[in-house]
C-alpha cells in the first residue's frame, strides 16, 4: 500500500461533485481517469485528505456535434475521443493530437478533462485545444463561468480554476472554408513526453492563408500560441519563405527549458523544425481539400 | 472497509477494501491471483494490464473500489485448463519471454489488439506495445509471437 490513506466519495452528479469539492477543511482532489494521479498517489506526491471518483457521472461523458461547435464532456476517454467520427471529422487536429496521448492503455482510462486540468506542460490535448481556440466550462457550488483557453494554463500543473471549481466540458468552435490542419512532435521514444510539439490549424481561400494558430508545447511551462508566426503568415500562400520564417520565429520566440531530456537550444531547434513541417502539413492539407 | 465485488476471470468475487487499494493489489493479495506483476506502479511499464469490461488497462492506476461491478480479466482466465490459450502458445514457441516478468501484460495486451485487428501488421504491433516494456529487451520475438499467435486465433475460430 503506497498511497496515503484517503477517503473516497462517488458522486452522482456535477451537482453533487461540486458540492463536494465546495466543502472546506480538507483538501480534495477529482479523479478523472487517473493517469497522472494513480500514479501521483503511489508515490505520494499528492496526498489528498479525500478522492472524489466522477467516473460513474453520465453527465461527464459524451461528445456532441453543434452547429458551429464540438462539445466533450470532461470525462470522455480519450480513446474513446479518438474513435468517435465527430471527432474524425471536424476535429481533426484533435485526432491528430490524441494518438501521441500516452499509449492504448492509459488512453483507454485517460480523459480529455482530466489532461486539461492537469495541465502538464508536454500535453497533446492541451496544445491542440490551445489552436482551435477552445472554451473552457467550469461549476463550482454556487456559480459557472466559460474560460477561453488562452487563459486557462497558468504554470506546469496549475490552471485557471479554482479549488472548488470543476472543469465539465471543453467546447471547439469549427472554422469554416478549407481547413487544414498539422500536428507534429517530437519525443525519445514515441510514446514518450514531448521534447517539443507543435499544432496548426488554418484556413486558405484560393491558396491564401487567410487564418492561421500555432500553438508550441513540451518546450516551456505552458503551452503557447506562437502570434508572432500567425501575424507574419497572414495573407500569404505560405511559401517556402514563409516557412522558413515561421520557423526561424518560433526558434526565437519560445522560452525553453533545458532538463535531463534535452537542453534549451535543442528544444529551440527541434520548435523550429517541427514549426515548419506543422504548416506545411497543415497548408497541403487544405490544398488538398481534405480537411 | 467497503466492499467490493467484480466478476474475475468469470467468477463473481468480493473483498473488503481500503479505498487506496490498487485494483492491482485487490487481485494479487486479495484474491491470490499473482499472474498479473508489478513493474513500475507508475502507468508505465505494462506488466499489471488487465481487461476491464473488455478495455486493455494497467491495474496499478486504477483502484480496486473503481472496479466495483467490472467484469475483470487476468493472465489466469486467459488458458483453457491446462491447454495454453493459442497466444500463450505462440510466446512459447516463439521464445517470446526470457524472463517472463512482462509477459502477462504482453499477452494481455496482444489480446486486446487482436480484439481491435485480427491480422495486425508487424508495426502495428509494435505501436500497440509502445506502454509494454520488456527489460530483457526481448522484442523481436514477442512481436514474431504475437504475429503468429493473432494467425493461430485466427483459424481457431474463423
Amino acid at each position: 500500500m503506497k498511497a496515503v490513506d484517503f477517503d473516497y466519495e462517488q458522486p452522482r452528479s456535477v451537482a453533487e461533485t461540486c458540492r463536494l469539492l465546495g466543502e472546506t477543511g480538507r483538501e480534495a482532489r477529482l479523479l478523472a481517469g487517473g493517469q497522472t494521479l494513480a500514479p501521483l498517489l503511489a508515490m505520494r506526491l499528492a496526498r489528498p485528505a479525500v478522492v472524489i471518483d466522477i467516473n460513474r457521472i453520465e453527465e461527464f461523458q459524451g461528445i456532441d456535434a453543434e452547429a458551429e461547435s464540438v462539445v466533450i464532456r470532461a470525462c470522455t476517454r480519450q480513446s474513446r475521443a479518438l474513435a468517435d467520427p465527430i471527432v474524425q471529422s471536424r476535429l481533426p487536429l484533435l485526432a491528430k493530437a490524441l494518438s501521441f496521448v500516452g499509449h492504448v492503455q492509459t488512453r483507454n482510462r485517460g480523459t480529455i478533462g482530466g489532461s486539461l486540468a492537469n495541465a502538464d506542460p508536454s500535453a497533446e490535448i492541451g496544445l491542440a485545444a490551445l489552436a482551435l481556440d477552445a472554451e473552457i466550462e467550469a461549476r463550482s457550488a454556487t456559480a459557472s463561468r466559460r474560460i477561453p483557453i488562452g487563459d486557462f494554463f497558468i504554470s506546469p500543473m496549475v490552471t485557471a480554476l479554482a479549488p472548488d471549481e470543476c472543469l465539465t466540458v471543453v467546447r471547439f468552435p469549427l472554422p469554416q472554408g478549407a481547413v487544414g490542419t498539422g500536428f507534429r512532435e517530437a519525443s525519445i521514444r514515441r510514446s514518450d513526453f514531448a521534447l517539443a510539439a507543435v499544432a496548426v490549424q488554418l484556413v486558405l481561400e484560393r491558396g491564401v492563408c487567410r487564418s492561421l494558430a500555432v500553438s508550441l508545447g513540451g518546450a516551456g511551462a505552458t503551452p503557447v500560441k506562437l502570434t508572432a508566426i500567425e501575424h507574419k503568415l497572414l495573407d500569404t500562400r505560405l511559401g517556402d519563405a514563409e516557412l522558413a520564417e515561421a520557423g526561424r520565429l518560433a526558434h526565437d520566440a519560445i522560452d525553453a527549458v533545458s532538463d535531463i531530456h534535452a537542453s534549451a537550444a535543442h528544444r529551440r531547434r527541434i520548435a523550429g523544425a517541427l514549426t515548419m513541417r506543422a504548416i506545411a502539413e497543415a497548408r497541403d492539407e487544405a490544398l488538398a481539400g481534405r480537411a | 472497509m467497503p466492499n467490493v465485488t467484480m466478476t474475475v476471470n468469470g467468477k463473481k468475487m468480493s473483498g473488503n477494501v481500503e479505498p487506496r487499494t490498487l485494483l492491482v493489489q485487490f487481485l494479487r493479495e486479495t484474491l491470490g491471483l499473482t499472474g498479473t506483476h508489478v513493474g513500475c506502479d507508475t502507468s508505465q511499464c505494462g506488466c499489471c494490464v488487465v481487461h476491464v469490461n473488455g478495455d486493455g488497462i494497467k491495474s496499478c492506476t486504477i483502484l480496486a473500489v473503481q472496479c466495483d461491478g467490472a467484469d475483470v480479466k487476468t493472465i489466469e482466465g486467459v488458458a483453457n485448463g491446462d491447454e495454453l490459450h493459442p497466444m500463450q502458445a505462440a510466446f512459447r514457441e516463439h521464445h517470446g519471454l526470457q524472463c517472463g516478468y512482462c509477459t502477462p501484460g504482453m499477452v494481455m495486451s496482444a489480446l486486446d489488439l487482436v480484439k481491435h485487428n485480427k491480422n495486425p501488421s508487424e508495426p502495428q504491433i509494435r505501436e500497440w506495445l509502445e506502454g509494454n516494456l520488456c527489460r530483457c529487451t526481448g522484442y523481436h520475438n514477442i512481436v514474431k509471437a504475437i504475429k503468429a499467435g493473432a494467425e493461430a486465433m485466427a483459424k481457431a475460430r474463423p
